[in-house]
């Protein structure tokens, strides 16, 4: 895995949201630092969303982040509608921003617990207007009710009125009230049932359609990602491993971390046969002290003594199909 | 197999449970958590229990466990285990069992571990109260434990705190301690929500390789049909504190009946289905405890649901050896049809939501 490189970005004037050599780390004391992001790169297409997988402690979480400047990255830079928002400082930042929305893996913690949900959502327009409280009623009522929820019945309650799913849905009508156009979901179902995440799921798909939104879709459920991507990055340990249009990284991975990570799914079907080995210690290396070359190559199945002396840098195997790996289980292809 | 002669010396099964039911009594009414759930499980076997949040499958094994406690806890029913009646004994009765012949995993690994005990001595406490052990043997013991549930470096993570320990490893802890004493029957509640795919893969592989090994039960708790789908003998599937089908894993599967199950199996989004696939979501969400709709809980979200539905709870009714479901519509049945039919006319969204998703997948077929 685990490489850089940027084989895979797209031209400039094409997209609309570019990463470049992302790298955020965090100081932890004893002169040690986590290496949460180490040098990705990526982009994105108006209207596309991006799926972004990977286990807990790949740096998926703080990719998005950074994203936002939430903290700004160490190195690297976010350019968004050709303004890099790593230059960016106070009131210039914070009025880009706003073209920038999160939503976040916990639904009820993520609302304020004493605010009335029609001031929850009404918030952002406090700070950026219209000030109205009548126009702001106009703004958030209709949100609310495009988010299925019944401004009439909900603007009065508190968020702990509403169950998991209403919460989400009410986070992602507070994210749409300054018109953004690019919305992080950080995890935005894994907190929710399978019949609660479908319906949201739906929602954001309609949304997206509707507003022309872009997406950064951050799950660990490849399935979830699968659904609501058109392209999908593998993240290891603060490293690429692989990216491609969502259909194709599901049909042909290339890397074998995405392989296994396919092959932990559990499907729904008892006549899928399932594979009873795998009960090894898979935990991630410690990100302070990452292992040498390719990151993955501590549990990688085909690793060899070149995987541990040299980092793979991303290539190009199929159409719209990138990765980072010495040995990949599709041939790259001759440039 | 060598299990026969075992099996002759106790035809009874391990679990018997008849008519539970826990109310909890609020000032609002009474919460009617579990109303009326009977199953039973043989030794070694597996039953996982599947439903959405609020179905009443976690208070049910807590019950079965004996850990609702509480003044305004009303259980009625019986819990038979080995032939002895469990529900309604006291904490202290109950020690007898916890542990040596029950035992529990939770679903966070972090909340359910004393954080400031080292887990050398969570995983020692079990050994030396139950079994009377000596510091030094249940040092011993502990050790292989955790070898056995191949946490590397052991004996160093006996001197260590949960917090030092990744979520995989911590689960691993947990199931070290509940299986110290040597339990007939684990109950699993949601072990691997809260961990990573590849994790979750592990832990149940773990698990399963235990129970072979020890010849233990397992009650598997988990919303996600995808982990019960492979790993379990029998299910049994929660809705609104009862339970509205119960199969052998392979029938259930093949030949789903109550259309809950089947508006749930729906759900899941697949990775064999291309990207963007309309979802079949369920509308609404589970019903009021405290005032449960009339009729068939279930009905209000059903897509086959007709007046009756609304009226009647519907009883349990047998569909083959062992498959047993509350439906008065049940999948693929005419009734079912035709009331799809008048409600997807009706432009009820739970239809109108399998119909979009059914045409999603019907062009996908057709393109490829």
């Amino acid at each position: 895995m685990a490489g850089t490189g940027k084989a895979h970005l797209r031209d400039s004037s094409e997209v609309m949201l570019r990463v470049e050599d992302l790298v955020v780390e965090f100081p932890v004391g004893g002169g040690n630092t986590v290496k949460a992001v180490s040098g990705i790169s990526f982009d994105i297409k108006e209207g596309e969303t991006l799926g972004l997988v990977g286990e807990s402690g790949c740096g998926k979480s703080t990719t998005g982040k950074a994203i936002i400047q939430l903290p700004p990255p160490t190195s690297g830079s976010v350019t968004l509608g050709g303004t890099d928002l790593t230059a960016l400082k106070g009131e210039g930042l914070r009025t880009k921003r706003t073209e920038i929305q999160m939503i976040f893996q916990d639904p009820i913690s993520s609302l304020n617990p004493r605010r009335k949900v029609g001031r929850v959502v009404a918030e952002p327009l406090d700070v950026w207007g219209p000030h109205d409280k009548t126009e702001q009623k106009v703004v958030v009522d209709r949100l609310l009710e495009l988010v299925g929820i019944d401004p009439e019945m909900a603007s009065d309650k508190r968020p702990h009125e509403f169950s998991g799913g209403q919460c989400q849905r009410i986070s992602i009508a507070r994210a749409l009230v300054t018109d953004p156009q690019l919305l992080i979901c950080d995890e935005p179902v894994s907190a929710l049932d399978v019949s609660v995440q479908a319906q949201i799921l739906n929602l954001l798909e309609d949304l997206k359609e509707r507003y022309n939104l872009t997406l950064v879709f951050i799950a660990h459920d490849l399935a979830v990602v699968k659904n609501i991507s058109d392209r999908v990055a593998v993240m290891y340990l603060g490293k690429m491993c692989e990216v491609a249009e969502a259909n194709t990284l599901y049909e042909e991975p290339a890397h074998p971390y995405t392989a296994l990570l396919i092959d932990s799914v559990p499907e729904p079907d008892p006549a899928v046969e399932i594979d009873t080995e795998m009960v090894e210690d898979g935990d991630l290396p410690s990100p302070i002290n990452p292992p040498s070359g390719c990151r993955f190559r501590t549990r990688c199945p085909i690793a060899t003594d070149l995987c541990a002396a040299e980092e793979p840098g991303i290539r190009k195997v199929g159409e719209d199909h990138f990765v980072a790996c010495h040995h990949p289980l599709v041939e790259p292809v001759e440039v | 197999m060598v299990a026969n002669d075992t099996t002759s010396m106790s035809n009874e099964p391990l679990l018997v449970v008849e008519d539970l039911k826990t109310h909890f009594h609020l000032k609002a009414g009474a919460v009617k958590a579990v109303d009326g759930v009977s199953l039973s499980l043989d030794r070694g076997k597996t039953i996982g229990i599947v439903g959405e949040s609020g179905s009443g499958k976690t208070v049910l094994s807590r019950t079965i466990m004996g850990l609702n406690l509480g003044s305004n806890v009303h259980t009625e029913g019986s819990v038979h285990y080995q032939g002895n009646e469990i529900l309604g004994l006291r904490a202290k009765q109950m020690r007898n069992y916890w542990g040596r012949e029950i035992s529990m995993i939770f679903q966070d690994p972090m909340t359910s571990l004393n954080p400031v005990v080292k887990i050398g001595r969570q995983v020692t406490e079990h050994l030396r109260h139950h079994l009377d052990m000596s510091k030094a043997e249940a040092n011993d013991v502990a050790l292989q434990l955790l070898h056995e549930v191949r946490i590397p470096e052991a004996s160093e993570r006996l001197n260590a705190y949960p917090h030092e320990l990744s979520g995989g490893m911590r689960q691993r802890v947990c199931i070290a301690i509940a299986l110290a004493c040597g339990p007939k029957l684990l109950f699993a509640d949601e072990p691997t929500t809260a961990l990573d795919v590849t994790v979750q893969h592990q832990i149940m592989n773990l698990l399963g390789r235990e129970q072979d090994d020890r010849d233990m039960a397992m009650v598997l708790v988990t919303h996600d049909l995808g982990v019960v789908a492979g790993r379990t003998d029998e299910i049994a599937v929660m809705y609104a504190g009862r339970v509205v089908e119960r199969a052998r894993t392979s029938d259930l599967f093949a030949n789903v009946k109550m259309p809950y199950t089947e508006a749930l199996l729906r759900s899941i989004p697949r990775t064999t289905q291309r990207s963007h696939t309309r979802l079949a979501a369920i509308p609404g969400r589970p019903p009021d405890l405290i005032h449960p709709p009339s009729g068939c809980s279930f009905s209000p979200r059903c897509a086959y649901a007709q007046d009756i539905c609304h009226e009647e709870m519907p009883s349990l009714i047998e569909a083959g050896a062992g498959h047993v479901y509350r439906c008065h519509t049940p999948v693929g049945s005419n009734a079912a049809t035709e009331s799809f039919e008048t409600n997807l006319a009706a432009g009820l969204p739970q239809a109108v939501s399998i119909k979009l998703h059914a045409d999603a997948v019907a062009q996908q077929e057709g393109v490829a």
